[in-house]
């Protein structure tokens, strides 16, 4: 079947206006490298860092105007475990699983975590307040075990701290709505 | 040679100069705060802050806040540096809002060191002399290792005591030239910042007499310039933890603003690159870095030199080359340290493997785990284009070179170099069958040479301070040193740099402090999981590249984790192979379905469902895997388990025969009881069990209903009378 011009023009604008002027702007810069393909991995970290997860719409909107395969974007976007293809709370809890934190009891952490908010790595608390992922490392292994919430680091966390941690977050939302 | 290229370097070094002249810190109080993930994770950020409020509450300007990178002293983090000039420099640790108040008013304003917060400390008092020997084991004069006693003696034999002056030893300044190796030593006199070259006693006597006691620097003995790793020692030479390290790679950690490329020169920064593009041999540069027996420090170990070789060799015109900054082993840090403390010492590492290998275009392959590495990187990259260091006719040697940043996004599998190159190219980080190897064809088909962030922090040392002085630092077939990520159950967790050929039991306990909380020490785990975990027995194995792979592990990038008995080898082989089988990209049959399977058995033992048959499995199944993957994450996915399986048999058997976790550390065979002749009825293991299964009456002896028992602990932590059991 082929494509009216129409139709692809209509498409273009509609992908420029889901990942708007700044991002359409930084691949319009990739088009100007020897090999904009290369440049996927960046623009995927842009539209992540700009809509906080990676929609479907946007993997198709990177596809037209980057003009790589669906399937390849789509294929590097789930291949990768920075990327995340669902919206995430409104706190992203990220617990450090690295060798020295494990050692250290950040699975009794985790377990804690587990416990607490009732969901498991990967996935979001149903009042989308709490995200909860864990990652390999963050290299700050001599304050093991270490959780990051947001941008705040939690340094040689105890299973008794966690309650505490988590709720210095739900207290500060309770106290916005009021 | 090119003199064009050194009259060029030269204006650029007066450029740094007057900026640093305009700062007039040599002149002013500094306080120096550390800056890094790790360090920021502690408070640093808070620290310097209120730092910054105090200055300027105090309306002095000759008191400076000065930012640096990490020591790599992690577990007592964050550090404060307050230098006076003419003064002892005064590290202080743990330090926050309070301490920052204290520290302030007290040593700041009112010139007393607060000794209770000293690094290491807290210390009796602050000498007025440090004298530091160098006490490395490798030149060999026969004199040095009496140098320390003696030193001591002169001095208490003139009735100056140790209150006065302290006599420590450190390892290498890397003052010996080739032709004075073994017949000379050198003391570092803090805080005078004279470093003298000593051949007899008499020469000991004479610093100790006119200098020591007469107070005037003994210009006869004098070592001019800048020698490795002595600027690092000026500062940090007293700490214990740093000054039995030798510091090549880290030895601006913690000493140099990592986002002023003006004091970057200050630290002889961007001399390796004036010398190499003015003599403009790029094979020089092979013949120096062959020479020096440097070895691919991302875990490999592939000579430097050889590879440098084969990408100059390739027939193809473009050439790229890549910094694998993409540090993805769990509990590893080495990179992240070097790229946030000291990133245009990489970075100079680059350009000159660029000129090397006749590449014009870079790239920095870093993790995006590293928000503040990135940052630096940027910032670094780009005072390098302003100053011509990096672009066209780079200090108008007329050698163009570039580098550009892409980032990774989370892949394991895309430290392997055929992955990584994948990934650059925007793909799946899924490696493929070598040969060809990047060299021939790699990055868009063209030849690549691929190297690790510390192989690169290593070139300007090698150029600066010779390839006969770098070899000589390591062992026979691997010259200079290692970084480690000390971490686990170690007292002092933190970055280690050794010689090549340095014993664990060195690592460990004289300068990690030996095992946290007095236990035993059980296993060290190095290699994250490529590794393998080597036994207590074998504490006195040397480290290097061919030592650790006979010992059923492999030196890996440099994380080394500290087991004590509380931890059970199952356990650990389970956790790096769930590690490892999350990761497996998929594409190999062994990788992918090897790594599940083993998974499943390690699930099974550690679950107290495994059999004896199930270890046969195992072990087959484990060099199955390692024999047939395509690339190193499978062939070295199985490390972790071959070598517990080999060093810690008897744990498995418990396991799977007994039905008991010796370490007490597996959850499904481990079982909480309460000792009738302890409990008093507290009651307050009943009320903390989550699942409600412990019965008993106030002031009656409680019990566990193991049916309904999750096995949580709870109770064994919350119990003050020792009367619940775990076995």
């Amino acid at each position: 079947m082929s494509t009216t011009p129409d139709v692809h023009q209509q498409v273009e604008a509609q992908s420029r206006e889901i990942l708007g002027e700044d991002i359409v702007a930084y691949i319009e810069q990739c088009h100007a490298d020897p090999e904009p393909s290369g440049k996927l991995i960046a623009v995927l970290h842009r539209v992540q860092a700009k809509f906080g997860y990676l929609a479907p719409a946007h993997l198709d909107a990177v596809s037209q105007l980057l003009r790589v395969p669906a399937a390849k974007v789509s294929g590097v976007a789930s291949f990768y475990h920075f990327f995340r293809l669902t919206p995430r709370g409104r706190h992203v809890i990220n617990l450090c699983l690295g060798t020295a934190c494990y050692v250290k009891g950040a699975d009794q952490i985790a377990q804690k975590l587990r416990d607490e908010l009732g969901i498991t790595f990967g996935e979001t608390s149903p009042d989308g307040m709490f995200s909860l992922e864990a990652t390999r490392c963050l290299g700050t292994c001599g304050l093991a075990p270490v959780m990051i919430v947001d941008a705040d680091v939690h340094a040689e966390v105890t299973p008794d701290q966690v309650p505490l941690i988590l709720e210095r977050y739900i207290r500060e939302a309770r106290k916005e709505r009021a | 040679m090119n003199n064009d290229v050194l009259k060029t370097f030269e204006i650029l070094h007066q450029r740094a100069a007057q900026i640093r002249q305009k700062e007039g810190r040599e002149r002013k109080i500094v306080i120096q705060v550390g800056s890094a993930t790790c360090e920021n994770a502690a408070g640093a950020r808070d620290v310097l802050d209120e730092f910054r409020k105090h200055v300027a509450a105090s309306g002095r300007d000759d008191i400076v806040l000065h930012q640096t990178g990490c020591t790599g002293r992690c577990s007592c983090e964050p550090i404060v540096g307050v230098f006076v000039p003419g003064q002892m420099p005064i590290k202080y640790q743990d330090v926050d809002r309070q301490r920052v108040h204290e520290i302030f008013t007290r040593h700041v304003l009112g010139g007393q060191p607060v000794l209770n917060y000293v690094l290491d400390g807290p210390v009796q008092g602050i000498q007025r002399h440090e004298v530091l020997y160098c006490a490395s084991e490798r030149c060999g004069w026969e004199a040095r290792a009496t140098c320390g006693q003696a030193l001591e003696e002169k001095l208490r034999r003139r009735g100056i005591s140790a209150d006065e002056i302290r006599v420590a030893q450190t390892s290498c300044f890397g003052a010996c030239g080739a032709n004075q190796v073994g017949t000379c030593s050198h003391v570092l006199v803090r805080p005078d910042k004279t470093l003298y070259r000593i051949e007899n006693d008499a020469d000991l006597d004479e610093i100790i007499e006119r200098h020591l006691i007469g107070g005037k620097v003994v210009e006869r003995l004098a070592v001019p310039g800048k020698t490795v790793g002595r600027k690092f020692f000026e500062i940090y030479g007293d700490v214990a933890f740093f000054n039995r390290q030798t510091r090549v790679v880290l030895r601006h950690n913690g000493v140099l603003d990592p986002s002023s490329i003006a004091e970057y020169f200050h630290y002889r920064g961007f001399q390796a690159l004036a010398t190499v593009l003015s003599k403009g041999d790029p094979k020089w540069v092979i013949d120096e870095i062959t020479r020096s027996k440097l070895r691919g420090r991302g875990g490999g170990g592939y000579p430097t030199g050889q590879k440098w070789a084969m990408g100059a060799a390739a027939e193809d015109e473009t050439r790229y080359l890549i910094c694998n900054a993409d540090e993805g082993d769990p509990g590893a840090f080495m990179d992240r340290s070097m790229l946030e403390s000291d990133p245009l010492n990489v970075i100079e590492g680059m350009i000159i493997g660029g000129f090397a290998i006749g590449a014009h275009q870079g790239f920095f392959y870093v993790r995006a785990e590293y928000p503040l590495a990135i940052e630096r990187i940027e910032t670094a990259i780009a005072q390098c284009r302003e100053w011509g260091l990096l672009g066209k006719n780079i200090l108008g040697s007329g050698f163009d070179f570039d580098l550009e940043i892409r980032l990774g996004a989370g892949a394991f599998v895309c430290g392997e170099e055929t992955a990584l190159i994948h990934s650059i190219e925007g793909e799946r980080g899924q490696p493929r069958i070598r040969p060809p190897y990047p060299t021939e064809r790699g990055l868009w088909g063209k030849p690549t040479v691929i190297n690790n962030v510390e192989t690169f922090a290593n070139v300007s040392a090698v150029i600066n301070y010779g390839a006969d002085w770098f070899a000589r630092i390591g062992t026979e077939k691997s010259g200079g040193t290692k970084v480690f990520a000390l971490a686990g159950k170690v007292r002092h967790t933190g970055l280690v740099e050794v010689p090549m050929g340095t014993t664990l039991r060195e690592v460990v306990f004289g300068i990690g402090g030996g095992v946290a909380g007095g236990r035993e020490l059980k296993a060290i785990q190095t290699g994250g999981p490529a590794g393998g975990c080597i036994p207590a027995k074998w504490l006195d194995t040397a480290i290097d590249f061919d030592t650790l792979t006979q010992a059923g592990s492999i030196m890996g990038s440099g994380g080394m984790i500290v087991l004590d008995e509380t931890d059970c080898m199952v356990d650990i082989a389970q956790y790096f192979m769930s590690f490892s089988q999350d990761e497996s990209c998929g594409k190999c049959t062994p990788c992918r379905e090897g790594t599940t399977r083993m998974l499943e058995i390690l699930n099974r033992i550690t679950g107290g469902q495994g059999t004896e048959a199930d270890l046969d499995t195992l072990g087959r199944l484990a060099r199955l895997v390692k024999k047939s993957s395509l690339c190193g994450l499978g062939r070295a996915a199985p490390n972790p388990v071959l070598s517990t399986l080999e060093h810690f048999r008897e744990e498995y058997l418990a396991h799977v025969v007994e039905k008991r976790c010796p370490a007490k550390k597996c959850k499904a065979l481990v079982r909480y009881e309460i000792d009738p002749e302890k409990c008093i009825g507290c009651t307050a293991c009943a009320r903390n069990c989550p699942v409600e299964c412990i019965a008993g009456q106030r002031k009656e002896t409680h019990v566990i209903d193991q049916a309904r028992c999750i096995k949580c602990g709870r109770c064994f932590e919350v119990c003050r009378f020792d009367a619940v059991k775990r076995t």
